[in-house]
């Protein structure tokens, strides 16, 4: 982009940056390609227990764990190392940076391996009382607390920043930023609970049992809010990026700041939503979190309306005319500002993802779709739309200017967005559909449902899968092309100096902030909010917990403790 | 805040509380609800049959266990029209109790018991599928409820 601030950037700092969206992309290759194995199983093709050594659900949890876990974190961290630093003209500190991203790589590494040697098939939720290896755990462990330290560097610079700037706004970017980071630091503070206090000793044999209503409690304090972790990354380059590339200004800095401030507020006490069918939680409490997640679609619907404005303005000063004319008046295609190819396209899935979203959140309405295929049909609508989107692109944004380098490819890079969406629309269709017609989720259908030799056949979903494998497919070439492009400019000749770069947008309506000046008053109120939402169900935990269970093996119907002291007794 | 951006805001806010009194009048006067806390039964780890607890006619209760990877019983037989009161427990890990074609939807939580009222009016056969992993062989967990106007033996 013409006219973009370049800020130098320290080699230490390069590398960093660098290391931390190479490595999570060379995951992201195994991810995919377990991603494109779901299909294939579920649709029948695949008729067995595994493919090429991959069992169907490990290869599922690899899919969740490296896709939507390790991929985003990873990412969220980068951007900011990358972001933070230049909105407020500082430099990174280094250090802990690189504590931080060695601790995330070091826990990677060992959850990777669990998985990749069978000894974690749990799913990226990890329901206890199924027990994986505790290298998996510790390695999940280790994964947050890295991405606490990212977050806890960046809090002096902002500090000082607002020491050395006394009455002025804090950057936008910085706000979305520090909104990310607050709300997942909130709430992997429960997860790290259920992880380090109940699940870490209970698989080093340490705890015989563990209290599984309260370990679930604990996974979806964290489980809701991860979405809008992932999510939040994605607003901050719409609100600070898009109207730039669009040629235009952000409509209004304020409500930028109010939907940053909103999503802080209630992006948290929102959890029971995920448990509507469960025992333990009380109706009254999941009604309250129903309505607090109708509370959290507020900044979406608003964010729905300033971007759009902000296209408007863009293609209204390029000389767009009548009411529908700006819509066709964006730079879709561009090459010259590519990024806007991979922003647009995810809203334009986000549609679809927040619609979908309010039907899983309607309280009873859900009962007709959860756990069934419809709810990865939604949520490859969000996180696999906008949020890997949006990702997608800043990690190709960010390996051309930290390393230097010339985008190559730049057709191919335009053209990986649409492509996706294509395969996702498609995709996400059938596990929609098939999922209003039963279909479960998370299962090895082509073991049972779409296996014509088996007693549970039910052709009747034929359709249904054969749909969402057409859609895998197109997903899995988008990704291929995606890969082509981000390995060809990363192994190409650097051409200038590396520097950091981002096309941030002036505002429209650049009013003063005034309440939404300090973060405080809206970090304290979210913090009642959750203790008001929350101390009820604790309570309801206490009440409707009878006992603790022991843990089991994903292949073994026995007790993990039983099985042992068999292996132990002696032979007669 | 521009007129335009204030108006968007108030017919967001106006839109979903809307949506939400919809589903508040679906739980109150249509008596569409969600499981709750169950503190007066402990979790059982024996299923049994469809039997009368007392004396309206097509009242039932139902105890359910899931565990890898069957359910118990593994398939129940009541008649069209009946109302049965169904409890679920584990038996071992987390499962799911979907019954195809119905809105019954429910999860099995080891150390706790789930509850809800369920009718019954077509008659026909339903498949109750476990939609939760439960482990290596979870898609081969399924059961099957019968609703049939024959007469169902007493238990």
């Amino acid at each position: 982009m013409n006219g973009t601030l370049r800020l130098p950037v320290e080699p230490w700092a390069r590398r960093l940056v660098l290391t931390e969206i190479i490595v999570p992309v060379v995951l992201l290759v195994l991810g995919i390609y377990a991603g494109l194995l779901q299909v294939l199983f579920r649709a029948g093709v695949i008729q067995a227990a595994e493919f090429a050594g991959w069992e169907y659900y490990q290869a599922l949890t690899l899919h969740g764990v490296v896709n939507a876990v390790v991929f985003t974190t990873f990412f969220a961290v980068a951007f900011g190392n990358a972001l933070v630093p230049y909105a407020l003209g500082m430099k990174l500190p280094l250090r802990w940076a690189w504590v931080s991203g060695v601790t995330m790589l070091a826990g990677t590494l060992m959850a990777a391996w669990a998985i990749l040697a069978g000894k974690a098939s749990v799913l990226y939720t990890f329901y206890p009382p199924l027990m994986a290896h505790p290298l998996f755990y510790i390695g999940a462990a280790l994964l947050i607390v890295g991405s606490w330290i990212a977050f806890f560097n960046w809090i002096p610079l902002y500090l000082r920043w607002r020491r050395e700037h006394p009455g002025e706004k804090t950057p936008l970017a910085v706000v979305g930023m520090f909104a990310t980071f607050i709300v997942w630091l909130i709430a992997t503070l429960a997860v790290a609970i259920e992880v380090v206090v109940l699940l870490i000793p209970w698989s080093l044999g340490w705890t015989q049992e563990v209290n599984v209503p309260l370990a679930r409690m604990l996974f979806w304090f964290f489980g809701h809010p991860l979405v809008y972790f992932w999510l939040l990354p994605a607003y901050t380059m719409y609100y600070t990026m898009l109207p730039r590339l669009a040629g235009g200004k952000l409509y209004s800095d304020k409500v930028g700041r109010l939907a940053f401030m909103l999503l802080i507020l209630f992006s948290i006490p929102v959890g029971a939503h995920h448990q509507y069918t469960e025992p333990v939680v009380s109706s009254g409490s999941k009604l309250l979190h129903a309505f607090l997640t109708f509370a959290v679609a507020l900044p979406s619907l608003m964010t729905a309306f300033t971007l759009a404005a902000s296209l408007e303005y863009g293609a209204r000063q390029r000389g767009a005319r009548g009411l529908f004319d700006w819509m066709f008046k964006q730079p879709f295609f561009s090459t010259d500002a590519w990024l806007f190819s991979y922003m647009i396209a995810g809203l334009v899935i986000f549609i679809m993802g927040g619609i979908s979203g309010i039907v899983n959140a309607s309280y009873s309405m859900n009962l007709v779709v959860h756990n069934t295929s419809w709810i990865p049909g939604h949520f490859h609508l969000t996180v696999a739309g906008p949020v890997l989107l949006a990702f997608l692109g800043m990690s190709l944004h960010l390996v051309s200017t930290y390393a230097g380098k010339e985008l190559r490819l730049k057709r191919l890079a335009v053209a990986v967005p649409y492509l996706w969406l294509v395969g996702v629309f498609v995709f996400s269709w059938g596990m929609m559909r098939g999922g209003l017609h039963g279909e479960p989720r998370r299962s090895n259908l082509g073991m049972s449902y779409l296996n014509p030799d088996s007693p549970f056949y039910h052709p009747e979903w034929k359709l249904y899968v054969t749909v969402a494998m057409i859609g895998g497919i197109v997903m899995t070439l988008a990704m291929i092309a995606y890969f082509v492009v981000f390995f060809a400019t990363a192994l190409s000749r650097r051409q200038r100096e590396a520097a950091a770069e981002f096309p941030l947008s002036e505002a429209y309506h650049d009013e003063p902030a005034g309440a939404l000046m300090n973060l405080r008053p809206w970090l304290i109120a979210a913090v009642v909010l959750i203790a008001i939402a929350y101390t009820p169900m604790v309570r309801d935990v206490v009440r409707g917990t009878f006992n603790n269970a022991p843990g089991y093996e994903p292949h073994n119907p026995a007790p993990v403790n039983q099985s042992e002291q068999l292996e132990e007794s002696p032979s007669p | 805040m521009d007129r335009i951006e204030k108006l968007v805001m108030a017919s967001g806010i106006a839109l979903l509380l809307v949506f939400f009194g919809a589903i508040v009048v679906a739980a109150t006067s249509y008596g569409v609800d969600v499981p709750t806390c169950v503190t007066d039964r402990k979790p059982f780890t024996e299923g049994q049959a469809p039997f009368k607890t007392s004396d309206q006619p097509l009242r039932y209760e139902v105890h359910t266990v899931a565990r890898m990877w069957m359910f118990d019983p593994p398939e129940i037989t009541v008649p069209p029209g009946a109302e049965v009161d169904l409890y679920l427990s584990s038996a071992d890990v987390v499962h799911g109790y979907y019954v195809e074609g119905t809105n019954i939807n429910l999860m099995a939580v080891p150390g706790a018991v789930t509850y809800r009222r369920v009718k019954f009016d077509r008659e026909g056969t339903y498949r109750i599928l476990c939609h939760e992993y439960c482990g290596t062989a979870h898609h081969l967990m399924a059961g099957t409820i019968v609703v049939s106007s024959s007469p169902v033996e007493e238990q």
